[in-house]
């Protein structure tokens, strides 16, 4: 058995480095579509403003980019050092989606933001456009493969696991591709990152605005942002609806720890505003709950009812005591693989094979499970509600906060007066975190809410680890955090010294705040 | 169309040696440049030049080790499971040492400080030296085994510690490989940039290569006379379901060049080591440097080329288990997913390759310090 410390601090190192990780994707994925808008506006103008607001805030993405490449490799090795059993277990399927990432996103992405950066000179103006939206087309790629890999550890479909060969196998890409909780995160996910870019791009001009400084630049700058930002924000909220619908129908637990759902209501189920969840006796202390809403975004209709935690813990009871006998043919299976029977008796309890696994973490022989071993282990089925219940309501309310923002800003925008209405520049820059903050909500919603599974209902996250010792996790934590630390000093400290000089940095002439040609 | 599962194991035996292989070029040349950085630019524009070379490429480049390892998780799961988890604080020390590069590239130029830049530069060092050493100690540490084993339900679990990896032989190999990757970012440096970098590169250029050589010849005879190799005494059967427990393995004298042996024509790999290394030198030296970069890529194919049929159909033969030992036959992905895989992987890579010449033609030309001078907000 493996111990918990090692279970619990593997887990530690994976959320910090992919928290970190997703501090930059969201902006490389916005900003690579504001720079093509910036830029077809070049292309079909003329304008030399829209050339320099395309390499000025190329800038600024290049900064950031540096820090997503870099803490992205530490996610593509992270899965072999440390959850080496997951990689075994799942890499048939889930590897898949990662190479073909490389070859067809990673590869797009990365060859042309060097002759973003590098090929003014040497192109067209059209032939530089067109790498612009290659890099755009990439990035958004990129996200793409990597949701639909996340979306198969939430939703595991089009895949069997052999007895043979102890792992989980392919038995359809098709369903893997076009499994419906990877598509509803694809595009929630890419346009948070969209809202991310266009909230960047909004509050850096307000600033320029507020202290009017290349005014013109901000303005172009400040108009597309607030466009940009609207739709995005606005796909984000009905799209965010649309992954509540599929967790619905996969991840019921996931949706009922969410909205701490202990009982099943007849349908349709009341949503909680508001509520003080109870785990220990399983109830709300005080709920405010808007009637029927929550029923129909979970299951877009009037007379389905959604389970609550009680039912669905008595559903994984039985599962586990079936997955108790899978598990013990299973491993009498390994032994002997000609045993007839017991084969048979395997396959009529595979599919709950995973609950089965759930019992390892209390005793190495499933067999020997005592009523109280089965009772944690059902208990472990449910994730805790009270984290999931908050960080879910605090991400919706900062949602519908931007929407506010890019809504004045866009209205503003039309009618032209919004340099002057300084309380709508100065909510636009001080509402700069937000994006960030909700983004990683929403990344803690979606993986701390499908606890205790690495893979759902497949694989329990305290057998995916790899068998290393507690001391080498304490170091490599170390390492991680203290090179992170370094790293984020740095990449803030050239950011905000950028953001604050503005397009002056690009040496032109025609900017506030020039830099000294000679600078080097 | 499908292929059958034998031949679509050795196919993607071959195609993780090609991915490999590409890393080693593309990346490869500019870890060599990241290497050579400190010491053939002597001042800041010198320095700059050197770094352009590469400036537009490095990241692209850098994908071919991401896709490699992304490829090796998908068709050898098992293989990426115990190596990487295994050789922990090896695989953390390479990624440690890679996070020099994308910030050295794009952050050093930002401030105009010597501190500042001087610190870049030995974070790209780093970030060039520290992967082909690691990546050779690793390969090295293949051909004696490693500790590992695999529990029932295929969890592996490794005994050894990071200072075992550490050995002479492993050591020797690592060298190899630097001295490699340091002779072919040398050949380029010298292709792209002119007169004193140029002139000091070409210095690198004969050292590095001639270290290869000789430690290339001196790890093939240790190979042959000191190292006992792995081999399967027991039926195999290719088309089985991927089992690595499945199999009677033993050490032997002289096992690892028993396939040059049996197939004569893989003797044409080391040979291209040697020709290529040769070949390069003398090419760079008279000014022929495209032609150079050429034969030092087709070396690579040679020495990469020569570690990968010595140890097949082996991969990652454990030395505590011999059992357990890793091969292409019994760690390999389903039959769907290879399959799945080489199409991607069909598809995708003419296309890559095609952007990629694209991007190279585009930037094509010598950097210089006019060149520096005329761009300095816009250069690395």
């Amino acid at each position: 058995m493996l111990s918990e410390e090692l279970v619990d601090l593997s887990r530690l190192q994976f959320a910090i480095t992919a928290m970190y990780h997703f501090l930059f994707v969201p902006l490389t994925i916005g900003m690579t579509w504001i720079l093509v808008i910036m830029e077809s506006a070049y292309v079909m103008t003329g304008k030399t403003i829209y050339k320099d607001m395309t390499r000025f805030w190329g800038k600024l993405f290049g900064i950031n980019f540096a820090l997503g490449v870099t803490t992205g490799i530490t996610m593509e090795f992270q899965f072999g050092t440390n959850w080496a059993y997951y990689s075994h277990y799942v890499g048939d399927i889930f590897g898949a989606p990662l190479a073909i990432e490389g070859l067809m996103a990673f590869f797009l992405e990365s060859t042309f933001i060097g002759l973003f950066f590098f090929g003014w000179d040497r192109l067209s103006r059209k032939q530089h456009l067109l790498v612009t939206i290659l890099m755009a087309v990439g990035t958004n790629l990129s996200a793409l493969w990597i949701l639909i890999a996340n979306g198969w550890m939430q939703n595991p479909v089009g895949a069997e696991f052999s007895y043979v060969t102890m792992r989980m196998e392919m038995v359809d890409f098709w369903a893997v591709l076009f499994n419906p909780d990877a598509q509803a995160k694809f595009v929630h996910t890419v346009s948070a990152g969209y809202v991310t870019g266009a909230m960047f791009v909004l509050s850096i001009s307000a600033f320029y605005l507020l202290r009017g400084r290349n005014v013109d630049f901000a303005r172009k700058s400040f108009r597309i942002a607030a466009a940009f930002g609207f739709a995005s924000i606005c796909s984000v909220i009905v799209l965010g609806d649309e992954s509540g619908y599929t967790v619905g129908e996969a991840q019921q637990t996931k949706l009922a720890a969410m909205e701490a759902m202990w009982e099943t209501e007849p349908a349709p189920a009341g949503f909680n505003i508001i509520a003080i969840p109870n785990e220990a006796e399983m109830k709300n202390d005080f709920a405010i709950e808007i009637p029927w809403v929550m029923g129909i975004i979970g299951t877009r209709s009037l007379d389905k009812q959604i389970p609550g935690i009680k039912e669905i813990r008595e559903k994984n009871r039985e599962r586990i005591l079936s997955g108790q006998i899978a598990v013990g043919a299973l491993e009498k299976l390994r032994k002997n693989p000609a045993d007839a029977e017991t084969k048979a008796l395997f396959e009529q309890h595979v599919a709950d094979l995973g609950f089965g696994l759930l019992l390892k973490k209390y005793v190495v022989d499933v067999g020997t499970a005592t009523p109280e071993i089965i009772e944690k282990a059902v208990a472990d089925t449910i994730p805790r509600v009270a984290p999931l219940f908050w960080t879910f309501r605090l991400m919706v309310a900062f949602g519908f906060l931007m929407l506010a923002l890019f809504g004045a800003a866009l209205w503003y925008s039309v009618k032209g007066n919004f340099a002057e209405k300084r309380w709508l520049l100065h909510s636009a820059l001080w509402m700069l975190p937000i994006p960030w903050i909700s983004c990683e909500l929403g990344w803690f919603v979606a993986e701390y809410g499908r606890q205790p599974w690495t893979i759902y209902g497949v694989l329990p996250t305290h057998m995916s680890v790899s068998t290393l010792s507690v001391g080498n996790l304490y170091g490599s934590l170390a390492g991680f955090i203290g090179f992170y630390t370094l790293l984020l000093v740095v990449e803030m400290y050239l950011m905000v010294r950028f953001a604050k000089q503005g397009p002056g940095s690009l040496g032109t002439g025609r900017y506030d705040n020039e830099t000294a040609h000679a600078h080097a | 169309m499908i292929f059958d599962y034998p031949t679509l194991k050795l196919i993607w035996w071959l195609l993780v040696g090609v991915l490999l292989v590409g890393f080693a070029i593309m990346d490869g040349h500019d870890m060599g440049v990241g290497t050579l950085l400190p010491f053939v630019g002597k001042d800041d524009v010198e320095r700059r030049v050197v770094i352009n070379t590469v400036g537009p490429h490095w990241d692209g480049n850098q994908v071919w080790f991401i896709t490699g390892g992304g490829a090796i998780f998908a068709a050898w799961p098992l293989v990426y499971a115990t190596a990487f988890s295994g050789f922990y604080w090896a695989m953390l020390a390479v990624l440690w040492a890679l996070f020099f590069r994308p910030v050295g590239f794009d952050y050093r130029s930002k401030i105009a400080n010597p501190t500042w830049r001087n610190t870049w530069d030995w974070g790209l060092f780093v970030g060039g030296a520290v992967p082909p050493l690691i990546f050779g100690v690793a390969f090295g540490n293949l051909f004696q085994g490693v500790p590992f084993s695999f529990a029932d339900n295929l969890m592996s679990t490794y005994t050894g510690s990071f200072w075992a990896l550490l050995n002479p032989f492993a050591l020797l190999c690592g060298v190899v490989s630097t001295a490699m990757i340091t002779f072919h970012g040398a050949v380029y440096l010298m292709h792209r940039t002119e007169g004193a970098i140029q002139r000091r590169t070409q210095v690198a250029m004969l050292a590095f290569g001639s270290l290869l050589l000789a430690t290339f010849s001196v790890a093939g005879i240790w190979l042959w006379q000191g190292i006992d190799g792995f081999a399967i005494v027991s039926a195999v059967d290719p088309a089985a379901l991927p089992n690595p427990l499945d199999k009677e393995v033993i050490r032997q004298p002289g096992a690892w060049l028993a396939n040059y042996g049996k197939y004569p024509l893989t003797m044409a790999l080391p040979a291209l080591a040697y020709a290529g290394t040769a070949a390069a030198m003398l090419l760079a030296v008279n000014g022929a440097t495209l032609a150079a970069f050429v034969a030092s890529s087709l070396a690579i194919v040679g020495v990469i080329g020569t570690a990968g049929v010595s140890l097949f159909p082996f991969i990652m033969p454990s030395s505590t288990d011999l059992r357990a030992s890793l091969t292409v036959w019994d760690s390999v992905s389903s039959h769907l997913t290879l399959n799945i895989m080489l199409w991607a992987t069909l598809i995708f890579m003419p296309i890559i390759i095609a952007y990629t010449g694209w991007a190279y033609k585009v930037m094509a030309g010598k950097v210089t310090a006019a060149y520096i001078r005329e761009n300095d907000h816009a250069a690395y």
